[in-house]
C-alpha cells in the first residue's frame, strides 16, 4: 500500500471512530457516500490530511473533479502529491 | 396579501403538488381539508409555534396559518428542547402545532396544542385573511440561544414579487426543490417561490440518502433546485448528480467558490447556474448567473429595489426584503441609522468583482450553519484543566469551513483531578464539545498552545476582527 493510501485509510478509520460511524470496507470501488461518513466527517478527514500530507488537492489552481469512489479520492491525493 | 390568497390568484385553486419522502399532497385539496385537526379557527389572532420534524407538516401549517395567526414562529427541526422556553417567552406564543416526533413537554405552558400530520381531514372551511401574520425565523446567536427575527409575508416575498412582475408568466408551472430545510431562510425562499404561484415542491429529508432524494426529484420532474455549495459538493460526490436535469440550479447560504461553479456548469451543461446571496436578517440581495465567483462591483451603489453598500469591509443591504426587527426586550436594532442591515459578511474588491472572504466577528459558516466561536469556547473553558481557548474557522473544500480550537492548559497545581496526557487530552476536549454541542460546532481539530494573544483591553485577539 502506498504511504498516501495508508495515511488516508487511517484518517478514515480515526474519524469514523470519533464520529461513531460504521465504516464500510475501504475498497477502490466503494462509493464515498456509502462509506458511512457524512459531509462533516469528510470535511474533517480533508482538513487533517492537509496537515499530514501537506497539501489539499481540492484547493489546486485548476478545478478538480469531485471524487465519487474511495479509489478516486486516493488517486486525487496521490496525483497532487506529484 | 396572504399566502393562500396568493396561491389562489386569478380565482383558481393551486395546481401544484408538494412531495415529501413519504407523502404527496395536491395543494388544491387544502380548499376543503386541513392538517390542523379541525382547530384552524382556534389559532386565529394568536401567536403560534410551528414545531414539526416533518417538513411537509410544517409547510401545510405555514400555508394554513398565514393570514390567520397573529404570529407564526418557524422552529427548525433541530431546535434543542432547552431552547423552547426562551423561544416561547420571547415570541409570546400561546399555541403550537407539533407532530408526533416532537416531545409534548417542549410546549409546556402553551394553551393550545394541535398534533398535525400531512394526511388532511376534510372539513367545511372558509379560508379568509384577518391578520397580517408576522413570520418569526430563528437564527443562531452568540450564546447558543437562538435570536428571533421578524418578517412578514411581504418582506419574505419582496424579491419574488418583484421578479414575477417583470417576467413572462411561465407556460408550465415550475417544480422546485431544495436540499435546505424550509424553516431556514434559504429553504423558506424556495417554499415561497413554489407556493406563491401554486407550483410544486419536492422537500428533502435529512434521513434520506442523497441518491434517493435526487431520484424523487427527477421523478417529480423538477425544473428548479437550490442548495448550499456543501449540498452540491455532496451531490457531485454521490455520482448521482446527473439523475436530475433541472433548468435552473441555485447556490446560496455559503461562499460559492469557482471550483463548485465550474463543477456544476460541467454537470448541468443545459442549466442556468446562479449563486445568490441572502441572509435571515437582510433578505435576498442578489443573484449572479455569469458563472464567476463573487459579484460585479457595479451592483454596489446601484439604484434599485435592493441597495448594497460596503462599509468597514462588510456588505450592507437596504431593501423591502429586510427583516422588520429582532423580537425580545433589549434586542439590538436590526439596522443602522441609515436603514441598512449589516450582513456581517466581509467582502474584498478584486478586478472589478467583490469576493466574500468570511464573516466579521469570527462567525464560522459550516455547511451553511452558523457557529459563534464564543459558544464553543464556553464549553471548552468549562473543562477544569483548561485555562482559555480560541475557536477559529479553517477553510474547507467540503463544508466551506470547519471549526478548530487552540487551547491553553491550566497550571497543573491549580487543577483538581486527573488531566489526561497526549492524544487523550485533545480527544477529551473534543468529547466534551460533542456532549454539549451539535456536531457542526465541535472542533475538527484541537491544538494545545502555550499561550494566546490578549489585547491591551484584555480581550482575546481574534483573526480578522
Amino acid at each position: 500500500m502506498s504511504s498516501v493510501r495508508a495515511t488516508i485509510v487511517s484518517q478514515f478509520e480515526a474519524v469514523a471512530d470519533e464520529q461513531q460511524r460504521r465504516l464500510a470496507p475501504l475498497t477502490d470501488d466503494l462509493k464515498l457516500l456509502q462509506s458511512g461518513l457524512d459531509s462533516l466527517s469528510f470535511a474533517i478527514v480533508v482538513a487533517r490530511l492537509e496537515d499530514e500530507l501537506g497539501h489539499d488537492p481540492f484547493n489546486a489552481e485548476e478545478a478538480v473533479e469531485f471524487p465519487v469512489t474511495f479509489g478516486d479520492f486516493v488517486r486525487l491525493y496521490e496525483h497532487s502529491a506529484g | 396579501m396572504w399566502l393562500w390568497g396568493a396561491m389562489c390568484a386569478a380565482g383558481q385553486l393551486p395546481a401544484g403538488v408538494f412531495h415529501s419522502s413519504s407523502a404527496a399532497l395536491a395543494l388544491a385539496d387544502l380548499a376543503g381539508a386541513s392538517a390542523l385537526g379541525g382547530r384552524l379557527e382556534d389559532f386565529r389572532g394568536r401567536a403560534v409555534l410551528i414545531a414539526a420534524k416533518d417538513q411537509l407538516t410544517a409547510a401545510l401549517a405555514l400555508i394554513e396559518l398565514d393570514g390567520v395567526a397573529q404570529r407564526i414562529v418557524l422552529c427548525p427541526p433541530d431546535l434543542a428542547p432547552a431552547h423552547f422556553p426562551g423561544v416561547i417567552q420571547t415570541s409570546g406564543a400561546v399555541a403550537w402545532v407539533r407532530d408526533v416526533a416532537v416531545p409534548e413537554e417542549n410546549g409546556a405552558g402553551l394553551e393550545l396544542s394541535v398534533t398535525a400530520h400531512p394526511a388532511l381531514t376534510a372539513e367545511p372551511l372558509r379560508r379568509h385573511c384577518t391578520h397580517e401574520t408576522e413570520w418569526i425565523l430563528l437564527t443562531s446567536g452568540t450564546t447558543g440561544a437562538p435570536k428571533l427575527v421578524a418578517h412578514t409575508l411581504a418582506t419574505l416575498t419582496s424579491t419574488i414579487v418583484y421578479q414575477q412582475a417583470r417576467q413572462q408568466p411561465a407556460t408550465r408551472l415550475p417544480v422546485w426543490s431544495t436540499f435546505y430545510d424550509i424553516r431556514r431562510y434559504g429553504g423558506l425562499q424556495i417554499f415561497l417561490r413554489a407556493a406563491f404561484r401554486g407550483g410544486s415542491l419536492v422537500l428533502s429529508d435529512p434521513k434520506e440518502p442523497i441518491t434517493e432524494f435526487l431520484g424523487r426529484a427527477a421523478a417529480a420532474g423538477i425544473t428548479h433546485i437550490s442548495g448550499t455549495p456543501s449540498h452540491w459538493r455532496r451531490s457531485l460526490m454521490s455520482g448521482a448528480a446527473a439523475t436530475i436535469a433541472p433548468a435552473y440550479v441555485r447556490l446560496s447560504g455559503e461562499i460559492a467558490d469557482q471550483a463548485i461553479l465550474d463543477n456544476l456548469e460541467a454537470a448541468y451543461p443545459n442549466s442556468g447556474v446562479a449563486h445568490a446571496f441572502a441572509s435571515t436578517e437582510a433578505g435576498v440581495a442578489f443573484e449572479v448567473g455569469d458563472g464567476l465567483a463573487g459579484f460585479p462591483e457595479v451592483l454596489v451603489g446601484a439604484p434599485g429595489p435592493v441597495e448594497l453598500k460596503v462599509e468597514d469591509g462588510t456588505l450592507r443591504i437596504r431593501s423591502a426584503g429586510n427583516a422588520t426587527r429582532y423580537l425580545g426586550e433589549g434586542a439590538a436594532p436590526l439596522r443602522g441609522a441609515d436603514g441598512f442591515v449589516d450582513t456581517g459578511d466581509r467582502v474584498e474588491l478584486r478586478d472589478g468583482r467583490y469576493h466574500f472572504i468570511g464573516r466579521a466577528g469570527g462567525v464560522i459558516n459550516v455547511g451553511g450553519l452558523k457557529v459563534h466561536p464564543e459558544e464553543v469556547e464556553a464549553v471548552i473553558n468549562a473543562i477544569p484543566w483548561v485555562r482559555m481557548s480560541l475557536v477559529k474557522a479553517r477553510r474547507n473544500p467540503i463544508t466551506g469551513a470547519v471549526v478548530t480550537a487552540e487551547v491553553v492548559l491550566a497550571d497543573n497545581k491549580d487543577v483538581p483531578g486527573e488531566r489526561p496526557e497526549g492524544a487523550a487530552l485533545t480527544r477529551e476536549i473534543i468529547e466534551a464539545c460533542r456532549r454539549g454541542l451539535p456536531a457542526h460546532k465541535v472542533p475538527a481539530m484541537v491544538r494545545i498552545v502555550p499561550s494566546l494573544e490578549v489585547s491591551a483591553a484584555g480581550k482575546l485577539v481574534r483573526p480578522g476582527a
